[in-house]
């Protein structure tokens, strides 16, 4: 094992977590190869399968654990959509539900060693935000037709400033899917990443004498790294899922 | 010592030269696996496979039922506080009309006293009558028999006075004239 470290050295292969790969061998990743993306999408659905129905087939009064999770994540993501877009906005719930799902549960599936963060790639949370952004747009404009534009005329302004401000507000409302999305992708990568990084230099005992320092260093690293991930799990897609109420309050309300 | 150090030294070099093997490595898959536009498309079409999915799943069953059951338990929830006010509501009435029932009680209680102690004084009264009637009627009686013997012991003296007056006269050798002895012995009897 020693001798097998030390002619390999440290790795450091930080990145090598994020790579897409075919799940059954092979090396071109075409549109609709079943790759590790699918296994860890199938593994979320899976996942929120068991909890939002099979934890609440009971239907009980006085929930079991399991149900009273499912009812804690509901009502939780149903006051948010009320409290900050509005109760015309809950037609919205079962999307904004379903994104908030999505990515907590892609977030800490992401957690288990060797597991594959869905999460963390752009491509993914673009699309999700692209999808948020399309939305709220038509959303905007079918609800309150060229008024919606009145988002970007911010008539509390002394006149003025208004043309000024109307362009710096339609450059942060196109900048929006952008930082939307590289948030949730940024903060996901990093911190694996990093746990990655400390991970790498775990083995350093079994290569030279500094290890003795470095080793136990590096595994308390992980672990307070790993709690960290863990709240920003949570908080990545919370951050996601109120931000997405928010847009959704301004396509519904465009009125400061 | 120096065996110690040139052993760090290399394995250093190694550390490095590894790390630029991973370095180049990864710039052949360009840099990040994130900014492999390659595999996009495989991961976009899972991506909304998924989200098709999981958005099916939840709003077809998951969070209807969910909806449901926290509705249920809404309502229970309303109907128990309803029957519990109901029940204290029914409480309330209940003590008021025990506290009547004891107030009733309480006046009837006293109504009867105060009846039997009118029926006991009535009685009392009545007796008390009575008992007065008779003491005067055995006084007044007592008083006509005193009177009687009154009169009769006067009689007696009367009697006596006039046969000693007369045996008197009759020893002083006279002779009596009862009418006569009669009219002074009742002439003294009345001094």
């Amino acid at each position: 094992m020693a001798t097998e470290a030390q002619s390999e050295g440290l790795a450091f292969h930080p990145m090598d977590q994020f790579i897409v790969k075919p799940l059954f061998g092979g090396e071109t990743v075409g549109m609709m190869t079943p790759t590790n993306v699918t296994l860890w999408m199938a593994l979320t659905i899976l996942a929120i399968t068991g909890l939002f129905v099979f934890g609440t087939r009971g239907r009980a009064i006085i929930p079991s654990r399991i149900q009273s999770i499912a009812e804690l994540a509901y009502g939780f993501i149903h006051k948010m959509v009320e409290d900050v877009a509005g109760k015309d906005a809950l037609k919205f719930f079962p999307y904004i539900f379903t994104l908030f799902c999505f990515i907590v549960f892609s977030n800490f599936l992401g957690l288990l060693p060797k597991a594959f963060t869905t999460t963390s790639h752009i491509a993914v949370t673009a699309v999700m935000a692209i999808a948020v952004f399309l939305t709220v747009t038509i959303v905007g404009f079918v609800k309150n037709g060229a008024g919606f534009l009145g988002l970007f005329w911010v008539s509390s302004a002394p006149l003025p400033l208004r043309p000024i401000l109307a362009l710096i507000e339609v450059i942060s409302y196109f900048v929006r899917p952008v930082s939307h999305s590289i948030r949730l992708a940024g903060n996901m990568m990093a911190g694996h990443a990093v746990i990655k990084v400390f991970a790498a230099f775990a083995p350093l005992i079994l290569i030279s004498g500094i290890g003795v320092a470095v080793t136990p260093l590096s595994i308390i690293a992980i672990t307070a790294m790993y709690g960290l991930e863990i709240l920003v799990a949570f908080i990545q897609a919370y951050v996601f899922t109120i931000l997405t109420c928010v847009y959704l309050k301004d396509a519904l309300h465009p009125h400061h | 010592m120096a065996n110690t150090t040139h052993e760090a030294a290399e394995t250093a070099t190694e550390a490095v030269g590894h790390a630029a093997e991973a370095a180049g490595h990864a710039a052949e898959s360009a840099g990040m696996p994130q900014l492999d536009f390659a595999t996009f498309p495989n991961q976009i079409f899972w991506l909304v496979v998924a989200l098709i999915v999981i958005y099916f799943i939840l709003s077809r069953i998951a969070l209807p039922r969910i909806g449901g059951i926290l509705a249920d338990r809404q309502g229970t929830i309303t109907n128990d506080i309803a029957a519990a006010e109901e029940l204290k509501l029914k409480a309330e009435e209940a003590e008021k009309a025990y506290n009547q029932a004891l107030v009733d009680a309480r006046a009837e209680a006293n109504k009867i006293i105060a009846e039997a102690r009118a029926a006991i004084q009535e009685d009392l009264d009545a007796a008390t009558a009575k008992a007065d009637a008779e003491i005067a009627a055995k006084a007044a009686e007592s008083a006509k028999r005193i009177e009687e013997i009154r009169a009769h012991a006067v009689e007696n003296v009367a009697e006596v006075a006039k046969s000693a007056a007369a045996e008197i006269v009759a020893a002083f050798g006279g002779k009596a004239d009862a009418s006569a002895v009669t009219a002074a012995v009742d002439t003294r009897l009345k001094g």
